[in-house]
């Protein structure tokens, strides 16, 4: 199998900082009295709220389910009462609020109950895989990306699974610490994902500065009697933790730009993740809680804690006996890639793997660039930081995407040895959220145009729809003239005829001087002889 | 002499009817040009260009007829969008056409709305919601925020309200240039 090792281009040799947290063993923290659960906790769509406020909860009881396939379940870190659900902040670089469950926890820690997989031993890799998505699992390594998605190769055959136990950033010791007191775990662990992925071999790559998770490691492993799993120790080097190098470091073949390590048949998994899929197929207990490494100079005894998710950072601090200090600086990870902290009421989250508590050091500003190519000789995705940083300097977005700024994984080795102490990362930061926005807006803006040109089309038609029953309305009014004209003409006509006919026959009979006697004839006689006379004496007056 | 302009004017013939023929056979509908303008504007429809819509005003530049800043709601980047894609100089947005504002949408208050209907008949993305004497009601998420709504309100019940951005459309800002000049 893989005897021989291979390099990344570039990289570090950082001060490691790692005996520090190592004396001691993990310790649970005791729960605090309010947790504070955001429901976006991994890469992805927010989970789907299925509480609501005044709900009693049992640890491990499902709160959020999985919106869709790119997400994972929430559960409830700790028993108690749901006491509110609104925004609040969450570790974030934005520092922006986001949707969060707030728990009164009551101290009893009760359990809900427990479903492990049935017949673990023989699931196929389907219930696996569904199991693991509703046990909430993600990488634990810090992407936070749900782990069912990586433990599904689709049409590609993997050949091996990377299990990760580098742990190159100085100061984190979780995945350390974990190896050493857990190997079972995650040996277990790493069977279950090789059966849901069908690969061939294991390998757990571990970098040679922790002797004691090697030789643990491999002590368990020995114990089983066919293995495909090998455990290696490779070369302290930062960053060989990424995913891309640690590939790179042990099997020779590079990931393609733009492409997936399954392309080449490689899955990388954290050791943690293969610890907690071991955790929810086998004991049927969802992803609740974390082990952090609490370290640095501000820290009194640093150490490793198995901290239940949305831990207020404070009460961290409170358990460590870090006294309070406006010049404390705090990050969430390590020095390299850390994610500064400034609100105490952040909650921990299931990608926080280190609290790195020093002194704040004030940085020096920035110096115009002398293109020294030292970031370019130091860069392990071998990419030209130089001129990446020109580009996003000048907002030049198109230009800098053919320098391939989407390979960059902002490990901060550009950065850490920039003579002019230039803040590379956080120009690729901007550059590429900028370049997603922008993404974004094309989408709206092609939205937009649809139903634009939509109400053209539907204003034209309305028109031409109007215009049409017009001239129908008025050809029906024209063709019926001459018809209604005629008809009219006629109707008149009769009428007039009626009133002919009746006035012909009113004179035609007279109806009351028909059948007179002799005696009224000579009285009607009189009287128009009466009336002649007054017409001649008239007209003789005038 | 006369074989060489026989042979000249033979191939001058031949070329000829070939590029007639390819002008014809390979015609392009419409001007590409004005296409791909009208993919960078950003659709709001609003007509602060002073053209009808973005259509019009990307035909008013593929024409030479209209400057390329003059889009308050495309702002910098499409000015500089523009400029790249037409080889002119970028230049600061146009002051009479409006100034660069975050992007908002349009909210309609339900409890003073009449329901006259005149905003539908306003919005050119038809993204109000209503019918007569009913409440209308805005959707939100198609709206461009171009405010061709508010002008014909009688009972002035449209407001605009910013899009805040959450942490999944938040943008990095851009690094501090702190630098120290030699």
């Amino acid at each position: 199998m893989s005897s021989r090792l291979w390099h990344f281009h570039g990289g570090l040799h950082l001060p490691g900082h790692k005996a520090e947290s190592t004396s001691l063993p993990i310790t649970s923290m005791p729960v605090a009295t309010q947790l504070i659960v955001p429901l976006q906790q991994h890469i992805g769509a927010a989970a789907h709220l299925l509480v609501e406020v005044g709900q009693k909860v049992l640890k491990g009881e499902p709160i959020a389910r999985p919106e869709g396939v790119v997400s994972a379940a929430i559960h409830a870190p700790s028993s108690g009462t749901i006491t509110a659900i609104e925004p609040h902040k969450i570790p974030h670089p934005s520092g922006l609020p986001d949707l969060c469950v707030f728990i009164d926890t009551d101290g009893e820690e009760r359990w809900c109950e427990r479903t492990p997989l049935a017949n673990a031993e023989t699931a196929d890799a389907d219930s696996l895989r569904r199991h693991i998505q509703a046990s909430g699992i993600v990488g634990m390594g810090g992407a936070g990306f749900p782990s069912h998605l990586k433990l599904n190769p689709g049409e590609y055959a993997v050949n091996t699974l990377i299990l990760n136990g580098a742990e190159c950033e100085p100061y984190i010791t979780c995945d350390d610490m974990l190896m050493r007191e857990r190997p079972a775990q995650i040996l277990q662990g790493a069977r279950l994902m090789c059966r849901a992925l069908a690969a061939r071999q294991v390998i757990i790559a571990i970098e040679d500065n922790k002797p004691e998770a090697l030789a643990a490691l491999r002590t368990e492993a020995a114990r089983a009697t066919t293995s495909n799993i090998e455990i290696i120790a490779i070369p302290t080097l930062y960053p060989t933790g990424g995913e891309r190098q640690l590939i790179k470091v042990v099997t020779g073949q590079e990931v393609p730009s733009k492409g997936l390590p399954v392309e080449i048949g490689v899955v990388c998994h954290n050791v943690a993740t293969a610890a907690a899929v071991y955790r929810a197929v086998e004991l049927g207990e969802p992803l609740v809680s974390r082990i952090v490494t609490v370290t640095g100079e501000q820290v009194p005894q640093p150490r490793n804690l198995e901290i239940a998710f949305g831990t207020p950072l404070q009460a961290v601090l409170d358990y460590c006996q870090v006294e309070d200090g406006t010049d404390n600086s705090i990050l969430m990870g390590g020095p390299m890639m850390g994610l500064p902290l400034t609100d105490s009421q952040t909650p921990l989250v299931k990608t926080s793997n280190c609290l790195l508590i020093r002194p704040h050091e004030k940085k020096p500003s920035a110096q115009p660039c002398i293109r020294c190519g030292a970031c370019a000789g130091v860069c392990p995705a071998q990419l030209l930081p130089q001129q990446l940083y020109w580009h996003a300097r000048a907002k030049a977005y198109d230009r800098i995407q053919d320098f391939h700024l989407f390979d960059c994984i902002e490990c901060g080795c550009c950065d850490a040895v920039c003579p002019s102490h230039i803040p590379l990362v956080d120009y690729y930061r901007f550059a590429k959220t900028e370049i997603w926005a922008q993404e974004r807006e094309k989408k709206v803006a092609d939205l937009a145009r649809e139903r634009h040109e939509f109400r053209e089309f539907r204003l034209q038609r309305e028109k031409e729809e109007r215009a049409a029953r017009h001239a129908q309305k008025k050809k029906a009014v024209s063709s019926d003239d001459a018809s209604a004209d005629e008809a009219k003409k006629a109707a008149i006509q009769a009428a007039m005829e009626r009133a002919k006919a009746k006035r012909n026959s009113n004179a035609a009979t007279a109806k009351n001087t028909d059948n007179l006697t002799a005696a009224q004839k000579q009285q009607i006689e009189e009287a128009d002889q009466r009336r002649a006379r007054v017409k001649e004496n008239s007209g003789d007056n005038d | 002499m006369l074989s060489a302009i026989l042979v000249l004017t033979v191939i001058a013939v031949v070329f000829g009817l070939l590029l007639g023929f390819a002008a014809i056979r390979f015609k392009v509908e419409g001007d590409p040009i004005v296409d791909q303008i009208d993919s960078l504007l950003p659709q709001t429809q609003c007509g602060q260009c002073g053209y009808a819509g973005c259509r019009p005003y990307a035909t008013a530049m593929a024409n030479d007829e209209a400057d390329i800043n003059q889009c308050p709601p495309g702002g910098e980047t499409v000015i500089l969008a523009l400029a790249d894609l037409l080889g002119k100089d970028p230049k600061p947005l146009s002051e009479e056409h409006g100034v660069e504002k975050p992007k908002m949408v349009a909210v309609i208050d339900e409890q003073t709305c009449i329901g006259c209907t005149l905003c539908i008949q306003a919005c050119p993305v038809d993204c109000i919601l209503g019918a007569g004497k009913q409440m209308h009601t805005v959707i939100e998420k198609e709206c461009t925020g171009c405010e061709l709504c508010l002008p014909p309100c009688p009972v002035d019940c449209i407001l605009m309200v910013e899009v805040g951005s959450d942490p999944q459309s938040w943008k990095w800002p851009y690094p501090e240039q702190k630098e120290v000049q030699p």
